[in-house]
């Protein structure tokens, strides 16, 4: 592999992030950080209530208090804006307001907004507003929610049922008529969040006399849909500015969080002063339109005795709380890589999607496929035990293999490359896998319950805008999701980079873009300066979302790179009486390839470019050197109309490995990581050190997942996790030792063979954590199908697996 | 508005006075007051730290204080830590680790690393989890944080 790479200078070094520096010293430029002259401060009244009817809403007392601005409800919202951006199935029958409006459907949603001189001012009129409600029956299990005669959420839509459909990708029916045996399994991922630090927030300003609307927000990547923002607001796209501000984390939940945004604008439109609105840490909890897959799953996997993986049975439900805005999306990212890393002939995919009295579904890394690969790692892990083979080697029967790339799995979807025993075997050596069992051995005789889990899983990357429509019959919907990037050298030879998304989330678009400039210029990184341009004069643009930036904004800046050049190089050649194709960039030089003394630098073209026109080669036409580019989707095809191939739309896929050894106690249900290994494979590495930083963060939001982390409705529709005491993120304490090595498969189809792995720790962790807490208490039988997994629910599966044992010896 | 009571504070060697609501939180006056925008505000419930400042040298969570608990106090804020331009050797240690991504926990942390290292100038793996398992990030995992502070241990003091 090494062998072959081409000599890179910049891309593949850990150099030191670029946007750190600001970070260290509390001037990250958080929305939260703005303040305009006169800017006033918003709060939301929250619903108390999972479903019930609005009466009345009294704002006299709220809008009597001094320094109260104006108190906003339901019914003024459905005259100050148009309902909210929804691509969900028949939008019209589950209409979305930026606030309530009749009926409240979760308890949390908003039904009035202040706007006051401070925030603790607007707070308390919060208090003073007096909303009466007429309960209606809460609807909470999605199960319950699917019968006939269960209460609406929506009237409109006559079903809490908003989509079901069964896809069939390939001769199921045959492969599982010859299977030799046939696994089944039901299995629950409970919903979770993403809860990054700072919540989302935004600051608007309304010019009335020019009808600009400018909002500085966190939380919105998808420049090329903000007409649709503008819409909600009643105001022309041409006179909506969004300002991307960076975001103290996403995770993929401030990729198209519009409900603060519009918000803020509403409200600055109809005070005529600036307003901030930034959500409190329940507003997050409670109503970010952001929570987590929330899937209930009956799955059945075939397979022959010799271990080999034959087909796949899906029939998955998905609650997806009162609302449904980006439709079933999150399950065509599962469809992306639903067979794995495993040569699995055929797939069934039954999805019921369900609406309850709970806060929306959004983002949260993985955006549904890392729940699928929870699910798959889990069967094979069934199907492993029922042939009693080991789990590596069950894997490695299975596996694409390298010459078999690009490879079409059966719905559809293509892998680029991959090597995935190359993968395997760098997890089992540096987890010294035989020494692991050797010592679970030792400590089962000490009766210890030691557990080793394996897994190999996909982490897809760069999604296509087909994976949000093709659950329908419609013909077509959306295929474009390009990003966008202007380079520019001014007259003084410096480099500036324009970004055109929400692109700062935490992961490093400024290291990454410095790296591939100084790769392209031959100039160092440290001298290029990064900026984000704003929407009124951007670039269309998707911003992060489905580890596609690293990718996407490499395309974007090498692109535009290149016409820079291009240029430039005309000018050089001009001057250096050289043919351009022999002019080379080095160390801020253009020269001549073979003969370095023959030189100019890029500052003297630069100056001739922008200051002596007269002296440029004739074919310059233009002064000045800057040059735009988009760049889209490298590679994606439309689904077949009738849906038996949903066509290529997650094509870079990247691959890991992760080994885990656990202790269980278990008489209290507590554990200890012994072992932590991640081995992937995202292709090219741009900067190593970022990579495994985005590794172990992703696998601590997996171990959240698996065993501490759920959004938590009674009975009665209330949230019973609403502060950091019940939702329980991991701390140093319970985050692993995670030791990380790398394979380097490039994709053929993208910049410099980079595949996307921001998301690739969540998707692979609570796999891998299930399958050592299993094998720990296999000597009881016990069977994990189910996250998180608490200790108390491992003490009552220990329990009923040894009553289930007693019964059947008849003790 | 209600009761208001004059204080004193210095932060980071400057001396402030103010009058201020009784309820105003120092979180809020340290940020929207007087302009230490490094103070972050993640939970508003005294969980996560990011809102975490040294007062009379030991770490408080800002969002649980009012501004007139700091009456007469000493506070250092992240914006205290480089000095005449140039990072702290625990900022230092924190880019070179990278041990930052969003860098909304960033400020809490170091401050919170600052105090470990005042106590225990050379502490143990495991003794800089445990000391800063009060602190959430949501995004490293923790890992190259404690290498940083490790680091910034064996250079520092």
């Amino acid at each position: 592999m090494t062998a072959q790479a081409p000599a890179r200078k910049w891309i593949g070094q850990s150099i030191p992030r670029v946007e750190d520096p600001r970070l260290l010293v509390g001037r990250g430029g958080y929305v939260t950080d703005l303040a305009l002259p006169g800017m006033v401060h918003a709060a939301v009244l929250r619903s108390p209530l999972a479903h019930a009817r609005i009466i009345s809403i009294d704002t006299s007392r709220a809008k009597a208090l001094p320094g109260v601005l104006a108190v906003v409800t339901g019914k003024d919202v459905t005259a100050l804006t148009n309902p909210m951006p929804d691509f969900g199935p028949d939008p019209s029958k589950h209409t979305w307001w930026v606030l309530a409006v009749d009926k409240v459907r979760y308890v949390g949603e908003p039904v009035a907004a202040v706007v006051a001189t401070d925030r603790y001012i607007a707070e308390d009129a919060c208090e003073l507003i007096d909303v009466q409600y007429e309960p209606l029956p809460p609807v909470v299990d999605p199960i319950a929610a699917m019968q006939p005669g269960a209460p609406l959420v929506h009237d409109a839509l006559g079903s809490n049922v908003v989509y079901h459909r069964v896809f069939t990708f390939g001769d199921v029916e045959r492969d599982f008529a010859e299977a030799d045996i046939v696994v089944r399994d039901q299995l629950r991922w409970h919903r979770s969040g993403a809860q990054p630090l700072e919540t989302v927030g935004a600051v608007a300003q309304y010019n009335p006399a020019t009808g600009m609307m400018t909002i500085y927000c966190n939380s919105v990547t998808f420049t090329f849909l903000l007409f649709l923002v503008a819409n909600t607001l009643k105001i022309p796209s041409n006179k909506l500015d969004m300002v991307p501000c960076p975001a103290g984390g996403s995770f993929g939940s401030k990729f198209w969080a519009v409900r603060v945004p519009i918000l803020a604008g509403m409200l600055a439109k109809l005070t005529g002063r600036p307003v901030k609105f930034v959500e409190d840490r329940l507003d997050n909890i409670m109503t970010s339109d952001h929570h987590g897959s929330d899937r209930i799953y009956e799955v059945e996997m075939a397979a022959m005795r010799d271990g080999t993986l034959r087909s796949l049975r899906i029939n998955v439900i998905d609650d997806y709380g009162a609302y449904i805005q980006f439709g079933v999306g999150t399950h065509g990212n599962s469809l992306a890589q639903v067979v794995g890393p495993y040569k699995i002939q055929s797939v069934q995919y039954e999805l019921t999607a369900v609406l309850t009295n709970k806060c929306q579904q959004g983002a949260y890394r993985g955006f549904g496929s890392e729940v699928t690969n929870w699910v798959v790692e889990r069967m094979v892990d069934l199907v492993a035990r029922e042939l009693r083979m080991d789990p590596a080697e069950i894997r490695r029967k299975n596996f694409i293999q390298p010459h078999e790339f690009p490879y079409t799995i059966p719905t559809g979807n293509m892998y680029d490359s991959g090597n995935y025993a190359g993968v395997l075997d760098k997890a089992l050596a540096l987890a010294d896998y035989d020494g692991l069992r050797a010592m679970q051995r030792k400590a089962r005789e000490e009766g210890r319950y030691v557990g080793i889990g394996l897994i190999t899983a996909q982490e897809r990357s760069v999604f296509s805008a087909t994976e949000f429509w093709f659950w329908f019959d419609q013909p077509t919907g959306i295929t474009s999701s390009p990003e966008s990037a202007t380079v520019r050298v001014d007259p003084a030879g410096n480099i500036t980079v324009t970004l055109y998304s929400q692109a700062f989330w935490g992961q490093s678009p400024e290291t990454v873009v410095a790296q591939v400039v100084a790769e392209e210029f031959g100039v160092d990184p440290s001298q290029v300066s990064v900026i984000y341009g704003s929407s009124a004069r951007g670039l269309p643009a998707t911003g992060p979302g489905g580890s596609r930036f690293t990718i996407m904004v490499t395309g974007a800046v090498r692109g535009a790179a290149q016409r820079v050049k291009d240029k430039m190089r005309k000018i050089a050649s001009h001057q250096l009486e050289a043919a351009p194709e022999d002019l080379e960039f080095v160390d801020g030089m253009i020269r001549v390839r073979g003969a370095p003394e023959k030189a100019v630098s890029l500052q003297d073209v630069a100056t001739l470019a922008y200051l002596f026109k007269l002296d440029l080669p004739p074919d310059i036409e233009e002064s000045g050197l800057q040059a735009d580019y988009t760049f889209d989707h490298p590679y994606t095809t439309k689904p077949s109309p009738d849906r038996k191939s949903l066509g290529v739309f997650y094509p870079f896929v990247g691959h890991a490995c992760h080994i885990a050894a656990i202790e269980v106690d278990v008489e209290t249900g507590q554990h200890r990581f012994l072992k932590y290994v991640a081995v992937h494979d995202a292709g090219t590495v741009v900067n190593p050190r970022s990579l495994d930083g985005q590794i172990i963060g992703g696998v601590a939001q997996g171990l959240g997942t698996a065993m501490y982390e759920q959004y938590v409705y009674g009975p009665d529709g209330q949230l019973l996790t609403g502060s950091y005491a019940d939702y329980l993120i991991p701390t140093a304490m319970e985050v692993p030792w995670v030791e990380i090595d790398h394979q380097e498969t490039p994709s053929p189809f993208t910049p410099y063979g980079i595949k996307g792995a921001g998301e690739g720790g969540r998707m692979m962790t609570p796999a891998v954590v299930c399958a050592a807490l299993e094998d720990a208490l296999a000597p009881f039988g016990v069977r994990i199908n189910e996250v998180p997994v608490t200790p108390e629910k491992l003490l009552r599966w220990i329990d009923e697996a040894q009553a289930r044992r007693q019964a059947r010896t008849g003790d | 508005m209600a009761d208001r009571h004059h204080i004193t504070v210095t932060v980071n060697g400057t001396p402030y006075e103010a009058t201020v609501e009784s309820r105003l939180l120092l979180a809020d006056f340290l940020r929207d007051h007087l302009g230490y925008v490094g103070v972050h505000v993640g939970c508003e419930h005294g969980v996560c730290g990011a809102c975490t400042v040294l007062l009379d040298g030991q770490t408080v969570r800002s969002c649980l204080l009012f501004a007139v608990q700091a009456d007469g106090c000493q506070i250092m804020t992240v914006e205290g830590l480089a000095q005449d331009g140039n990072l702290h050797p625990l900022q230092e240690a924190f880019r070179e680790k990278q041990a930052i991504q969003c860098g909304f926990c960033t400020p809490g942390m170091l401050l919170r690393a600052y105090e470990l290292l005042q106590q225990n100038p050379h502490p143990t793996r495991d003794e800089i989890r445990e000391a800063i398992a009060g602190n959430l990030c949501r995004c490293t995992g923790y890992q190259f944080i404690v290498e940083a502070i490790q680091a910034a241990a064996e250079r520092w003091l």
